[in-house]
């Protein structure tokens, strides 16, 4: 939490005048009576019109002075607050974008887009009326509680048993609520989650008529949540009752009190007036201070929430893409595996177990293997997205993890299985693999990647806008785009995660055709499932069960490797016999 | 302005749900209210028994005590019992709005779903309604019981003298045009805020789901920089709701003071004039002119919260009125049907400027397998979309069994049909769950047949929790193949008489594909099958084969007959083979 307000920094002077400037136009408040007193007192009692007149300018002037200065008040209390709240927001966007993937999945997606938005919201609020009142209301208390000293020690002594008694009941209330609205905010995250999942799903949730079972869930989330708010409501309505109550027996106390003093002639009418007076000040200050404390209380538990995604180490932070690379051994191959295992979780069984192989310069690399075999495993180690246990994976002779992760990846060019593609212009999302391509470069890799022709076809041709995550697009138009993307990039390793699954043959066909002319400056990973796309590699990698069952070419392996032949097969079943 | 009466007046119709509760809850607000105001009586005759050394009136004071006392705990208890009732009145309303934004979302046409950014109508669903919320539990809480003050220490003054009350009350009405001159400007800005935070939490939403792919690129910086760019709109949007806003209280509180400074001139001339008014009357006044014009202070920000809540609330209206999918006719129902298939000079483009499909017409006869292949982007997707009329064809009518599928509720056409696309998608739920969607009374015998027959079996019981595995909670590591799995065997549960498979095994591999064939083939025997595939086992072995090319159909035929044409067709299949050195 504490981290936190180190984002207030550079609001310092709002920080400070805002409540400052509340101050003196509650004092300017305080100066009223003074001066009605003086009417009553001079104007009245000399029958003196023309200074009744003044002296009720005077009240309307001081009342335009008050203005000027909260309206002031007000603007650097908005001003500090929204200020905070979006340094903050950026803060935690920014955290998030160094977060592993684990550590992703561990917060959840819907989780942290409530927590940078709902969440940060009530943080906002509750600075912005934490500086508007906070400083006004202790010092209307505290300044009351002075004036009572003043006017008597002893009946003073109600009021400071009366405040630290306040201050408990308010802690204590203010306690639960915080523990109770970070439960809301929670649920809230699931309404989120739901709510999302229905967007997303909504053509296999209509084909399997699943409309009112998902209504239905989502009521029992719906309704979740309104229970755990009425609970909430219940005790934090305590608050103004509990304060109401505290401050009128007190005053009772106060005026019995001040009853046997005035008999004993200890103290006079005017005085116990006064003290009554100073008693109602207070409550009427609490009663405001209550509903800020509700204010401040949803604030501070959404700010745990938010401090708990900026207090998040980031596993895998953005480092700058142009570090010094280190020196690089002479004739090493550009990457090699030795002996690499890799376990997802603890205790698990590992994904990878002791692969090992080299990938020299130029040369093209099958991965082939079924479902679940750990192709992808394997890939994402390269671009360090996950750190393997145990083994060595190295660039060049270098070991990856003495290289930077930005400078890493700007060799790598990925074509994803799930081919992403974001809202902005074609030319936006090609210029991810290199901020300065130009249009020729870009068409350059269109063409290679199959996809010029369709791009040209749309309106604007490069400057055609794709909708959120693709959603104009086919998903083999998404491929192609997702093939084009990691081309500009010129990577020294191109690595195609079963890209051309919704490709249809003849443009696949088309594309491997386009990969082969690239020429030999690029080492390229092809992961398939097909050994058509692999049977021209230079080595082809058969995975099982995360475990190198067959190293070699097509044509090594289809004599040597029972797994290979199996997979081929069962993709030609004329070739079978024939051979 | 007139749309902000037309929201106000549907947050109404939520809350005449809640009559009752309301009615209760008003009634111990007016009631607190009263007797908030009423205290101050009795312990001003408290006072009064107080006089001089040995003149204190302790007979007169000791009934006033536990009066006093009893009025406090009434009072305490009224307060709970309102905010309670306003608290749980709130939550109830936040449930039903968000229950009818998800059930409109549930019939919403897909055209509306696939071009709005989804993170703008979660935003909807979650933020802007929040907000909502607060605005009315404020709203609640504060503006009855101000009101009653305002009239309660109306009658008060009015007993004390007829002239100065009109002074006062013909004065504050002021602060109330301010307010509302206030309230319309910021209620502009709190809309333009609320569209930003939209936009935001999309570019969040959009942002987020793709991180794997923002990091391979190593786009991390981009992404702040875009999300910066956004978040200082919202942030210039904010400042000025959040300051104008702001502007009533002290504006209020000044239109007060002037009203203060009024009593003090009038009151005081009145005195000296000698118009019946004592000093001690003079001084009560003011103090009754303070207490008066505090409710209208607090009225007037319940107003400015009251103008954030009602931009929110007009956001998610929108999505709940969104016009829905086009009213389903009940002409006809399909049951025990046999299969047959027409597509009748059907049009259909999603932009109206680019047609796509173009007087498409062809018939499918009952338990025929149909394969549907073209290059991407021809329309066989679309073609899909038009058959579960997740889109209703432009021109053209589309027939099964000869009964139109427009006359028939939606519903009862997707019964007919069993789906299973390239674009996986599994819910945040038990695995269980997941597979269960089409027929939800499967019992676990059923359900681990079904797994069986589409080979998900096999990695399910490898999961931490098996069938019960929560994912997105327990796990979440399914692959693309492991999803389709799934995705099958939802359809293996429970097949209808007839099939659509867009791509349903381009994720898994060719083994455990083999492995399933045999129930892939069972399953598709007897009913009627789409299929859009690349892989050529599939399609050579389909009854019809539909060639599609840039929205038409342009060949039909058995693989046989469509060889011998030596047509596009021909070259599609031999690029396949053909080496790629």
């Amino acid at each position: 939490m504490k981290k936190l307000f180190s984002y207030m920094r550079g609001y310092r002077t709002e920080c400070v005048l805002a409540p400052l400037f509340k101050l003196i136009e509650a004092l300017l408040e305080l100066f009223v009576p003074v001066l009605v007193a003086d009417i009553i007192d001079f104007g009245i009692g000399a029958g003196d019109r023309g200074y009744i007149v003044r002296y009720s300018l005077y009240i309307a002037a001081l009342g335009l002075l008050g203005l000027l200065f909260s309206v002031t008040a007000q603007y650097f209390s908005a001003k500090a607050a929204i200020g905070f709240a979006s340094r903050l927001r950026l803060a935690a966007f920014s955290r998030i974008q160094g977060f592993s993937y684990s550590q992703i999945d561990s917060f959840g997606i819907p989780s942290m887009i409530t927590r940078l938005t709902g969440d940060i919201d009530r943080v906002q609020s509750g600075v912005n009326m934490t500086l508007r009142l906070f400083l006004r209301s202790p010092f209307v208390v505290f300044g009351s509680v002075i004036a009572a000293f003043l006017i008597d020690t002893k009946s003073a002594l109600i009021f400071t048993g009366t405040v630290p008694l306040l201050s408990v009941i308010v802690f204590g209330i203010m306690l639960a609520g915080i523990k109770l609205f970070k439960k809301v905010q929670a649920k809230l995250d699931s309404i989120t989650k739901s709510t999302g999942d229905n967007l997303r799903g909504v053509r296999v949730i209509r084909a399997f008529r699943g409309e009112d079972k998902e209504v239905e869930n989502f009521s029992a989330t719906a309704a979740a949540l309104a229970k755990i708010q009425k609970f909430t409501g219940k005790i934090t309505s305590l608050l103004t009752p509990s304060t109401y109550i505290i401050i009128n027996f007190a005053t009772i106390l106060l005026i019995y009190v001040g009853a046997l003093k005035v008999n004993q002639g200890d103290l006079s009418q005017g005085e116990v007036v006064a003290l009554y007076n100073y008693m109602a000040k207070i409550l009427v200050e609490l009663i405001k201070l209550a509903d800020l404390i509700i204010t401040m209380t949803k604030a501070a538990a959404s700010a745990s929430r938010t401090a708990e995604l900026i207090g998040e180490e980031t596993e895998d932070e953005p480092d700058d893409e142009n570090a010094p690379l280190p020196a690089f051994s002479a004739g090493a191959p550009l990457l090699q595996f030795r002996d690499v295992t890799f376990t997802y979780h603890d205790g698990a069984e590992p994904a990878l177990s002791h692969i090992d192989f080299t990938a020299p310069k130029g040369s093209r690399i099958g991965i082939i293997g079924g479902t679940g075999s750990g192709k992808t495993t394997l890939i994402n180690l390269i671009p360090r997205f996950y750190d393997a246990q145990s083994g060595e994976i190295s660039y060049r002779g270098v070991p990856l993890s003495q290289i930077g992760k930005g400078a890493l990846r700007k060799k790598i060019g990925i074509v994803p299985q799930k081919s992403v593609l974001l809202g902005g212009s074609i030319r936006d999302n090609l210029r991810w693999g290199d901020p300065n391509a130009t249009d020729e470069e870009l068409k350059n890799a269109l063409q290679k990647a199959q996809a010029l022709d369709f791009v040209m076809d749309k309106e604007g041709g490069l400057s055609y806008e794709i909708a959120e995550n693709g959603g104009n697009l086919s998903g083999g138009q998404k491929q192609r785009l997702a093939i084009a993307r990691a081309l500009v990039k010129k990577p020294e390793i191109l690595i195609l995660d079963d890209s051309s699954s919704a490709l249809d043959y003849a443009t696949d066909y088309r594309l491997r055709q386009a990969l082969s002319e690239i020429g030999k400056e690029m080492c390229i990973f092809i992961v398939s499932q097909r050994t058509v796309s692999v049977k021209d590699c230079d080595t082809i990698l058969v995975l099982d069960d995360g475990v190198i069952v067959g190293k070699g070419t097509h044509e090594e392996l289809m004599k040597s490797c029972d797994i290979y032949r199996e997979i081929h097969y069962s993709q030609y079943p004329d070739e079978e016999g024939k051979a | 302005m007139k749309g902000q009466k037309g929201t106000v007046k549907k947050i109404f119709d939520y809350i005449g749900k809640y009559k009752a509760a309301a009615v209760l809850s008003l009634s111990f607000s007016f009631l607190s209210a009263i007797l908030i105001l009423l205290l101050p009586v009795i312990f001003g005759d408290m006072i009064d028994c107080i006089v001089a050394p040995g003149e204190v009136d302790f007979t007169t004071l000791s009934p006033l005590i536990i009066q006093a006392a009893i009025i406090i705990l009434i009072t305490a208890v009224f307060q709970w019992l309102q905010y309670t009732i306003n608290n749980q009145i709130t939550a109830n309303i936040v449930r039903d709005i968000r229950t009818d934004a998800i059930r409109r979302i549930e019939i919403l046409p897909l055209s509306f779903l696939d071009n709005h950014p989804h993170g703008d109508l979660i935003s909807r669903v979650v933020a802007d309604t929040d907000t909502l919320a607060d605005g009315l539990l404020l709203g609640f809480s504060q503006l009855f019981s101000g009101l009653t003050t305002i009239v309660g220490t109306i009658a008060f003054m009015l007993s004390i003298d007829v002239k100065i009350t009109l002074v006062v009350v013909l004065v504050t009405p002021l602060s109330l045009f301010a307010a509302r001159f206030i309230a319309k400007k910021s209620y502009a800005m709190f809309r333009k805020q609320a569209q930003a935070k939209g936009q935001q939490t999309a570019y969040i939403n959009e942002r987020l789901t793709s991180q794997k792919t923002v990091k391979a690129f190593s786009q991390e910086r981009n992404s702040i920089r875009g999300f910066d760019e956004r978040n200082q709109a919202l942030a210039s949007y904010s400042l000025k709701a959040t300051f104008y806003s702001s502007l009533t209280n002290p504006v209020t509180r000044f239109v007060n003071s002037v009203v203060y400074a009024g009593v003090a001139l009038v009151g005081a001339l009145v005195v000296v004039g000698s118009g019946g008014l004592t000093v001690g009357g003079f001084t009560c006044f003011l103090s009754y002119a303070t207490q008066y014009t505090k409710p209208f202070n607090d009225i007037s920000s319940v107003i400015t919260e009251l103008q954030n809540a009602l931009a929110c609330a007009q956001r998610i209206f929108e999505l709940i009125e969104q016009e829905p999918q086009t009213a389903e006719r009940e002409k006809a129902k399909l049951s025990d049907i046999r299969g047959d298939v027409d597509f009748r000079h059907v049009s259909f483009s999603y932009d109206k400027e680019k047609p796509l499909l173009q007087n498409i017409d062809f018939s499918v006869k009952a338990g025929q397998r149909v394969a549907i292949v073209g290059p991407t982007g021809c329309g066989k997707t679309t073609l899909i979309n038009l058959l579960m009329r997740f889109y209703d064809a432009d021109n053209g009518d589309i027939f099964i069994d000869g009964i139109s599928i427009y006359d028939i509720p939606r519903r009862n056409l997707r019964e007919q049909f069993g789906m299973v696309l390239q674009d996986t998608w599994v819910k945040n739920a038990s695995i269980r769950e997941n597979i269960v969607m089409g027929k939800p009374d499967a019992t676990d015998e059923q359900i681990k047949a079904a797994a069986r027959a589409s080979g998900a079996h096999s990695f399910i019981k490898r999961l931490p929790k098996g069938y019960d595995t929560v994912l997105g909670k327990d796990f979440d590591g399914l692959s693309e193949g492991q999803k389709q799995l799934l995705c099958i065997t939802r359809v293996m549960l429970c097949p209808p008489p007839m099939l659509i498979l867009d791509e349903a095994t381009s994720s898994i591999d060719t083994r455990t594909e083999l492995l399933i064939t045999e129930d892939f083939s069972k399953l598709m025997k007897g009913r009627t099958s789409f299929i859009v595939a690349h892989r050529l086992s599939t399609i050579r072995e389909a009854d019809l084969i539909l060639v599609m090319k840039d929205g038409n159909i342009i060949e039909t035929g058995t693989h046989a007959s469509l060889l011998a044409q030596n047509g596009f067709y021909k070259e599609l299949y031999e690029s396949q083979f053909k080496k790629s050195e």
